[in-house]
């Protein structure tokens, strides 16, 4: 009984491995329109339906369990789409940099055509640090120094106009003041409709240091808003300047008749954007000839 | 409806529906990037408790309506878990483990011979396929994931096939126990 039980399990075995490989060996080697090909393709039609609704049916399972993947997915989606994120801020951010600092070099090599200064020798100095309370001491750290030809006293320009001058230089940095310092005195020449070019002396006037004041004007000198000022440029002792002539410093904002009747004064705004500076020049060299470029105070 | 036709009929309504399950749900859900095969496991719990015979043929029949219903080669899958189902029968016949872990064990070797089988009978047959790092790592776990699905799935089919089996395991193990040996009515040489 037991060997028979035996021999009709292996022959059942058998029979099923047989009947698989005949399967395997017929499917294979038939063409797509064969008989067991038109078998497994009616087999689909009839479970295609029945595949569907299961299919609908089951729909809410397998959200639920593909939920746990799908948040691991999402999570793993997540941090790499914010360090591309991060990636591509850093690289907006050096776009956003290196725009910046092309306009500003670019207005510094306009600047010197445009205003004579194509005779001195120019340092393109980086600005790498400023003084953090502008009310009283406005001044800021450049990377060149004396290595580069900068010296005491040479006047900065950038964006357009005077910053300041170089107050004091190393080797590989300087301190440039600024026009708006507290300590800072520039030699100024209006440009008004006259064309007489009266002479002042520009001033940080005090708790406003972007509202410089010309002061020392002649009462009777005429001007009104609008109109630019320029270094003078001129060596007299009453108006120190360590400037070049005919750099701009600024342009009058406010002229109020009984001021410059009492006081001497009217009021002019920086043209250089000195709070947002990145670039600076330092004219290092004087003129062939010397023209009539000040002493260094 | 005669005792003889329970057991058929219930394996092939538990076939048929696990083979669907599969196919409508199973399968899109993904695990580091496999998919669950409940087909090799409910053949191995077959064999585990019904037999080598039945295991075998349930084995075939599943394997025939997987390939034909997934359009695969006829015969693949129906030689892979011919030899699922026939050997998980002969464990449960010659060493009638009892451990309760055992369907774990029997699920994981029963995923490996299906997944690894099915990658060599594609290569025989001349169907090309990337062997990588990548392919040995989504067999490691389809093996981790059929051995983790095992014992519900085992516990599925035994609460299907209860009562239509001519001799549940349990039972049988519970009998020797009592008696301090298999049944006589049980025992091989005196036939069943």
């Amino acid at each position: 009984m037991y060997d028979r039980q035996v021999r009709r399990r292996r022959a059942t075995l058998i029979a099923l491995v047989v009947v698989s490989l005949i399967l395997l060996t017929a499917y294979f080697g038939e063409s797509p329109g064969s008989p067991l090909h038109t078998v497994q393709r009616g087999v689909i039609e009839v479970l295609s339906p029945i595949q569907e609704g299961a299919s609908r049916a089951l729909k809410p399972a397998r959200d639920l369990f593909g939920w746990f993947g799908d948040t691991a997915d999402a999570k793993k989606e997540r941090d790499q789409l914010r360090a591309q994120r991060d990636a591509l801020l850093k690289q907006q951010i050096d776009a956003q940099v290196a725009l910046r600092e092309n306009a500003q070099l670019r207005a510094l090599f306009r600047m010197g055509g445009n205003y004579g200064l194509d005779d001195y020798s120019k340092a393109t100095a980086r600005i790498i640090g400023r003084s953090p309370n502008n009310l009283l001491r406005d001044t800021m750290q450049v990377d060149k120094g004396t290595s580069s030809g900068v010296r005491v006293g040479q006047a900065v320009i950038a964006g357009g106009g005077l910053v300041g001058h170089v107050s004091t230089a190393s080797g590989g940095t300087s301190h440039v003041t600024l026009i708006t310092d507290q300590r800072s005195m520039v030699g100024a020449k209006v440009l008004n409709r006259s064309n007489r070019g009266d002479i002042g002396l520009v001033k940080p006037s005090i708790g406003d240091p972007l509202d410089l004041l010309v002061q020392q004007l002649p009462r009777d000198t005429r001007v009104r808003v609008g109109d630019n000022v320029v270094t003078s440029g001129v060596i007299d002792p009453r108006f120190p300047s360590p400037y070049p002539p005919n750099i701009p410093i600024g342009r009058v904002t406010k002229v109020d008749p009984a001021e410059l009747e009492s006081s001497n004064q009217i009021h002019i705004a920086p043209i250089a954007d000195l709070r947002h500076l990145d670039f600076v020049q330092i004219l290092t060299t004087d003129p062939p000839g010397g023209g009539e470029r000040a002493q260094v105070p | 409806m005669t005792e003889s036709w329970q057991l058929p009929l219930r394996l092939a309504a538990l076939g048929f529906l696990g083979v669907i399950v599969q196919i409508a749900a199973v399968s899109q859900i993904t695990v580091f990037g496999v998919s669950l095969d409940l087909a090799p496991l409910l053949v191995a719990s077959v064999g585990l408790l019904a037999g080598s015979l039945p295991g075998a043929v349930f084995g075939f029949a599943v394997g025939l309506f997987v390939d034909l219903a997934l359009v695969q080669d006829l015969g693949v899958t129906s030689l892979l878990f011919i030899v699922i189902g026939y050997a998980a029968g002969r464990l449960r016949e010659l060493r009638d483990p009892a451990h309760g872990l055992v369907p774990v064990v029997v699920g994981a070797v029963a995923t490996a011979i299906s997944t690894v089988g099915f990658a060599l009978m594609q290569f025989l047959l001349g169907i090309e396929a990337p062997v990588s790092w990548l392919l040995l790592r989504q067999v490691l776990v389809a093996i981790l994931l059929g051995a983790l699905f095992a014992l519900p799935v085992y516990a599925l089919v035994r609460r299907v096939v209860s009562g239509a089996l001519p001799d549940d395991p349990r039972r049988r193990r519970r009998r020797a126990y009592t008696t301090g040996g298999l049944s006589p009515l049980s025992r091989p040489s005196q036939g069943r």
